[in-house]
């Protein structure tokens, strides 16, 4: 069989999407599309976006989607899962949707093994509102609110989502970090929290490392290598818990 | 989810708390789901809603806050599940945000709010000043619809209605309590909707929809953030225009001997109980008043109000209500232009009797 170049599950009408060049939300959107197509859930499920960049993925794919309020992503998508089971639910956001302002959601959608898959995008900055330090903002990196570095005595240390969330979930959920960098991986990491899902085990979530040239005000090679050499050393990737254990989910 | 919409067999007295009342209504009107978080004086919609939904085949999520049970419901009520909240003073502010959400996607959303003392976390008793928050509250323009109740029966009645009323029209929809709505006992006649020729209206979903996309249906895209100025302008004037279109159809009010009244008593809620009893105290003393109070606060009865200062030949109102101006802000946008004295009696957070309103209207008169 060949794999078409744009997935199924993608909606036309809205490409050439609307992310800035050298972003990473494509590549996530890739990966997510092709992997609703794979498991066949492009009817049945409910695309729900947080506001920030990822906004822009709201018309992005041809499932039933909806917009929601900055950090109001997750109780929008435990909401419509409490209400029909039989739907999947993808919650996308960013970094300072999930762990800064919807952080109480996130946490307590854990707590209570909500039947949803989460997928947040980790850039280490507010992108959509120019560029201010967010919860995963490394130390010394520059923002605009944090010009002359991160102050880790001022404003503490980056957020490690997977990892409080591994904490807080019980072994039925479904906990992991990819990143862009790692095509292969990211879409296999993305198929393990459907699956978990579909399947009625419980929370699932994946954060994404991802890339932010514009705010970064990097190149190509220098974007490439803020996140492989800046970021990836911060954020270990990798699966943190996953009910299909070591290779089960091949 | 499978609902057991039976609920109330014959009609029956009880004698209850008017959170038990929108409890019982809530399951009557066929709500599926219910989003509640703690905060008093609603607690007793969770705790009889806890105990009789499973019996009944509804669900319950306790949220980790107010923002949280908002946002859940809108997002049940998107999947086309008949879902509500109740909640009360600080909740209600947080509230606000999903409310705004449910007013820019146009969604079906009921909320019981049981007033209590303010500002911050003020008292956990009654007031009536919740008022501009729930008519006009969130960064939009109050497309809203409020139930202001004073009784039991009318707790349930408008329970019942205010389901309808949002899914017929699509406008987030309140009914209005206080705690002591909330808390005493009184009686109520318990009815099957159905029984007394109330149809249900339908519920639908916006999205989860059946069939396949990209052969026999579209995808949907839901959506409250707009690129341009003009695109939200259009969407805003096509909400007001329709909001505009059915407030006749929905304004609902009752007034007391106001034919021949020298002053008419304006209040809402459990006020005008002791409004009705001070008319009749007035008049049994000779003193011409009447009352005027609306049951809906969005949209207001403005054309009844202006009717009943014109045909009484009133030479005073006076709003008393249990916050400092919130009806009276409310009444004189809505009736400007006229020209009759308005007089108030505000008692922010503290109850008003038949006495309180009496020794006023004679020491105004």
């Amino acid at each position: 069989m060949i794999t078409p170049a744009v997935p199924k599950s993608w909606y036309l009408p809205s490409k050439p999407h609307k992310f800035c060049p050298g972003c990473g939300h494509g590549i996530v959107l890739k990966a997510l599309g092709e992997t609703i197509d794979e498991l066949e859930i492009q009817d049945n499920t409910i695309f729900g976006c947080d506001i920030g960049c990822s906004l822009l993925s709201w018309d992005f794919f041809a499932c039933d989607s909806t917009q929601t309020h900055h950090g109001r992503t997750t109780p929008v998508m435990v909401g419509i899962k409490r209400a029909r089971p039989e739907l999947i639910t993808i919650g996308y956001m960013g970094d300072g949707g999930g762990y800064s302002i919807g952080s109480q959601h996130l946490l307590n959608a854990a707590v209570r093994n909500e039947k949803v898959t989460l997928i947040l995008v980790n850039n280490t900055n507010y992108g959509m509102t120019g560029g201010q330090m967010a919860p995963t903002t490394l130390p010394g990196q520059k923002t605009e609110t944090t010009p002359y570095g991160r102050d880790p005595e001022l404003t503490g240390y980056p957020t490690r989502g997977p990892e409080f969330l591994a904490e807080l979930t019980p072994d039925s959920a479904y906990i992991a970090r990819a990143t862009v960098s790692k095509y292969k991986q990211l879409k296999r990491f993305l198929r393990n929290a459907l699956r978990n899902q579909i399947e009625g085990n419980g929370f699932s979530f994946v954060e994404v490392l991802s890339t932010c040239p514009t705010n970064w005000r990097t190149n190509a090679q220098q974007t490439w290598r803020f996140l492989e050499d800046e970021m990836e050393p911060y954020f270990p990737v990798g699966e943190l818990k996953s009910p299909f254990g070591k290779g089960g989910d091949k | 989810m499978q609902t057991n919409l039976k609920v109330i067999g014959d009609t029956k007295k009880s004698f209850v708390t008017g959170n038990e009342a929108v409890t019982w209504a809530a399951l009557a009107a066929g709500a599926e789901m219910m989003f509640g978080y703690p905060i008093t004086p609603q607690n007793e919609v969770m705790h009889y809603w806890t105990r009789l939904a499973p019996k009944y085949g509804r669900g319950f999520l306790q949220t980790e806050d107010e923002i949280s049970a908002g946002f859940t419901v809108c997002g049940a009520v998107q999947a086309g599940t008949k879902a509500f909240t109740a909640t009360a003073g600080p909740g209600n502010v947080l509230m606000q945000e999903p409310f705004g959400m449910a007013e820019a996607m146009r969604l079906p959303l009921f909320a019981v709010i049981q007033q209590r003392g303010g500002p911050s976390s003020g008292t956990v008793i009654y007031s009536q000043q919740e008022v501009t928050l729930t008519t006009y509250g969130g960064n939009g323009e109050g497309h809203r619809i409020v139930y202001s109740t004073a009784t039991h029966q009318e707790i349930y009645d408008y329970t019942i209605k205010g389901f309808n009323v949002a899914w017929k029209y699509r406008f987030p929809t309140f009914l209005l309590g206080d705690g002591y709505q909330a808390k005493m006992r009184e009686p109520l006649e318990m009815y099957d909707p159905q029984e007394r020729g109330i149809e249900i209206v339908p519920t639908y979903p916006l999205i989860g929809l059946d069939g396949h996309i990209g052969e026999n249906r579209e995808p949907q895209h839901l959506c409250n953030i707009y690129s341009l100025e003009e695109e939200l302008y259009e969407v805003v004037m096509r909400f007001a225009e329709e909001y505009e279109s059915i407030s006749p159809e929905l304004v609902e009010y009752r007034e007391e001997q106001c034919d021949d009244a020298d002053i008419i008593i304006l209040s809402h809620g459990v006020v005008s109980r002791a409004a009705d009893d001070a008319v009749k105290a007035l008049r049994a003393q000779g003193i011409k008043a009447g009352s005027f109070r609306p049951i809906t606060l969005r949209p207001f009865p403005q054309a009844q109000l202006r009717e009943a200062i014109a045909k009484s030949g009133a030479k005073k109102i006076l709003i008393a209500e249990s916050a400092y101006g919130q009806l009276d802000r409310l009444t004189k946008q809505e009736i400007y232009g006229e020209t009759i004295k308005i007089e108030n009696l505000f008692k922010p957070g503290v109850g008003i009797i038949d006495y309180d309103i009496v020794s006023k209207v004679k020491s105004i008169l």
